[in-house]
């Protein structure tokens, strides 16, 4: 420990004798401002903050790479092992068309085709509750507070954590659609809109998403406690949806659990537009859910901010 | 676009450039942590917040560099209301926080350009001061290194850089050489004093080192349960004392003597507590063998003496009723506070 504050030292001592007295000229350079010509756009410092975090992330690909394991394991364990496609076909008697049976289940007669386009949500879903993991950290180690004694809004700073998570959920969804495709994800209904639409579809249910999870975190200091929260939700969020299985086979109360449920209008909507499944809703219906959806909770996330910032 | 006008608008030497009144921050309804307060800063001083953990000066700098909406009363800031015009009090101070905030992960350059950005500052303005703040405080060797590879030290003399991005009049440092070796401590003494002299800043500080206190400010406030108790100059601070202090140590416990001992003329004042006599005199150096002698005549033994001259830590002991070490607060204060001693130490 000692040594490292040496070299500190020895510096301040070996440079003392040239700034003991600045010249006159020094003074007014270092202390005066040329010209005010400050940026007071209300979005001024978005982009500093924004890329403050991804550059943590993109400095340090053992975080993403770590972060895809899971729907890795998803995808070639649980897709592979109960692959519904070859349950069917293999289980049943001869004549049946199997073929109108997974349509009818999945709305495509690849399951794990289906299955992959609730990963790239499960995937957006578990970046996402890490967004305010990042404002915790932020808040404990004084970083917060710094940034908000600057005249940069109260909104921005939300604003830049949102972006961040939706930049990682983004590239995250990039990475497990291509390990889906190596793993035999039916790629014949891929049209260039459907996949721009999909990821529109990822980048609002991101942006969703992590204002919800910013906004639980803004008042807390406490990891733990923001580690339950992210437990609490983001299972029930994935099970509670049409992510891993048909929603027709559930009970009726869960039926209605996953109506209400975000995800499951944002998986839905992905289905419709990769691999061109029949949908439990019209196209137009899941975006409206998830447009409404983004919208409020990056609204009430920026609104929120400037109450509990502030205090 | 019409906030832009952060200009300057006290320039006078000696003119307030903090002005509270009745300040008064109380926490869900019932805990004051900042009872009416009213003080100036001037300009171009050195203004010291002295007081134990917990006694409200985290939450004062808090109000004055807008994090915290004050209950009641009244702060202005180079001219600006704390509450009404936070953005324009933001942009004309700077602020170094107890913790370390740099972000570890980057290096001392982009973490002065972080901060400048924040501002609102243009990068090419922010660039070249930032290697003007890098050499003020002796890192520009360090710059191009990742925060997590600086010693306690550096990262302090990081802090102060980053504070200074935005050509701040006034500079708010909270604890700044909290947990810091004897050496470092020093130099960043030399850059606050260097900051008052060659740039005619504001510098407003909290410490709980006496030292410091009494080196470093030009007045200080004695601050302990949310009120000030005295505000002057480290000398006027130690004179309030009003004397000499002689502690004496007597063999016997019993009788009291202490109403015979303050009816002596240099006397001033007798605490007793065990065998030992806590003696104010105006001249101890005259008055300790009249003591002496007195108890002495009594058949009692001394046993020991000691003669102190008023300091610092004697000043805030009268006024406070405790001493710097007995400290409570709660829990996540105390927690930040050790994190930064680490982090100082590291």
């Amino acid at each position: 420990m000692a040594e490292k504050v040496e070299p500190a030292i020895k510096e301040a001592t070996t440079q003392d004798s040239a700034l003991e007295k600045p010249t006159p000229a020094a003074v007014t350079q270092v202390m005066s401002r040329p010209s005010p010509k400050l940026n007071t756009s209300p979005t001024h410092g978005l982009w500093a903050l924004t890329n403050r975090d991804l550059k943590k992330w993109y400095t340090n690909p053992y975080q993403l790479i770590i972060s895809l394991v899971q729907p890795v394991i998803w995808m070639g364990l649980f897709g592979k092992a109960l692959n519904f496609t070859s349950f069917i076909t293999s289980g049943a008697p001869p004549g049946v068309n199997t073929n109108a049976i997974l349509q009818s289940f999945f709305g495509t007669t690849s399951y794990f085709s289906y299955l992959v386009c609730g990963m790239l949500i499960f995937i957006v879903l578990f970046s996402s509750t890490f967004a305010g993991m990042s404002v915790v950290w932020d808040r404990r180690f004084g970083f917060m507070n710094k940034a908000l004694t600057t005249p940069v809004s109260r909104g921005t700073v939300v604003m830049g954590k949102i972006l961040q998570s939706v930049g990682r959920s983004i590239i995250q969804a990039v990475a497990v659609l291509l390990i889906g495709i190596v793993l035999g994800m039916e790629t014949s209904n891929f049209t260039v809109l459907g996949i721009a639409g999909t990821f529109v579809v990822i980048f609002l249910v991101a942006m969703g998403l992590s204002g919800l999870f910013v906004m639980l975190s803004l008042r807390s200091t406490n990891w733990q406690t923001q580690m339950a929260i992210i437990n609490l939700l983001n299972l029930p969020l994935l099970f509670a949806s049409n992510a891993l299985f048909p929603v027709k086979i559930m009970p009726s109360w869960l039926q209605d659990v996953v109506k209400v449920n975000p995800v499951s209008y944002a998986i839905d909507a992905i289905r419709q537009l990769l691999i061109g499944a029949t949908g439990s809703y019209a196209l137009w219906v899941d975006f409206s859910v998830v447009v409404g959806f983004a919208a409020f909770f990056s609204i009430v996330g920026i609104v929120m901010s400037w109450r509990l910032l502030s205090k | 676009m019409k906030m832009i006008t952060s200009q300057p608008t006290i320039e006078k030497e000696g003119e307030p450039i903090v002005k509270v009144e009745g300040l008064t921050k109380t926490f869900d309804g019932k805990v004051m942590a900042v009872d009416g307060i009213s003080f100036e800063v001037k300009q171009g001083e050195i203004f010291g917040f002295l007081g134990p953990n917990g006694a409200g000066k985290s939450t004062t700098i808090n109000m004055l560099t807008t994090l915290l909406p004050p209950t009641s009363g009244k702060a202005e800031v180079c001219g600006f209301d704390v509450h009404k015009h936070p953005n324009e009090v933001r942009r004309n101070v700077g602020v170094v926080p107890q913790d370390y905030t740099a972000d570890e992960d980057m290096t001392g350059y982009e973490n002065i350009l972080l901060c400048g950005d924040l501002y609102g500052l243009p990068r090419s303005d922010s660039k070249p001061h930032a290697n003007e703040l890098l050499q003020l405080v002796e890192l520009q060797d360090a710059a191009k290194r990742k925060v997590s590879t600086f010693s306690g030290g550096m990262r302090r003399r990081l802090e102060l850089a980053c504070g200074l991005i935005n050509y701040p009049k006034l500079l708010f440092l909270d604890e700044p050489t909290l947990g810091l070796d004897v050496q470092t401590r020093a130099a960043v003494w030399k850059y606050i004093r260097q900051l008052k002299q060659d740039y005619n800043m504001t510098l407003f500080m909290t410490t709980h080192y006496l030292e410091e206190a009494d080196g470093l400010c030009d007045r200080i406030a004695i601050i302990d349960h949310g009120h000030i108790i005295k505000i002057g100059t480290p000398d006027e601070l130690k004179a309030s004392v009003g004397g000499d202090v002689i502690v004496l140590g007597v063999k016997e416990a019993e009788p009291d003597i202490s109403s015979d001992i303050s009816k002596i003329d240099l006397v001033k004042g007798v605490t007793k507590t065990g065998n030992d006599y806590r003696i104010k005199a105006d001249a101890g150096e005259e008055a300790s063998p009249q003591i002496i002698d007195l108890i002495r005549s009594k058949g009692m033994h001394v046993m020991k003496i000691s003669l102190t001259k008023p300091t610092l830590d004697e000043a805030y002991l009268e006024l406070t009723g405790r001493t710097l070490r007995e400290e409570e607060t709660n829990r996540w204060a105390m927690m930040s506070q050790r994190r930064t001693m680490r982090t100082a130490r590291s």
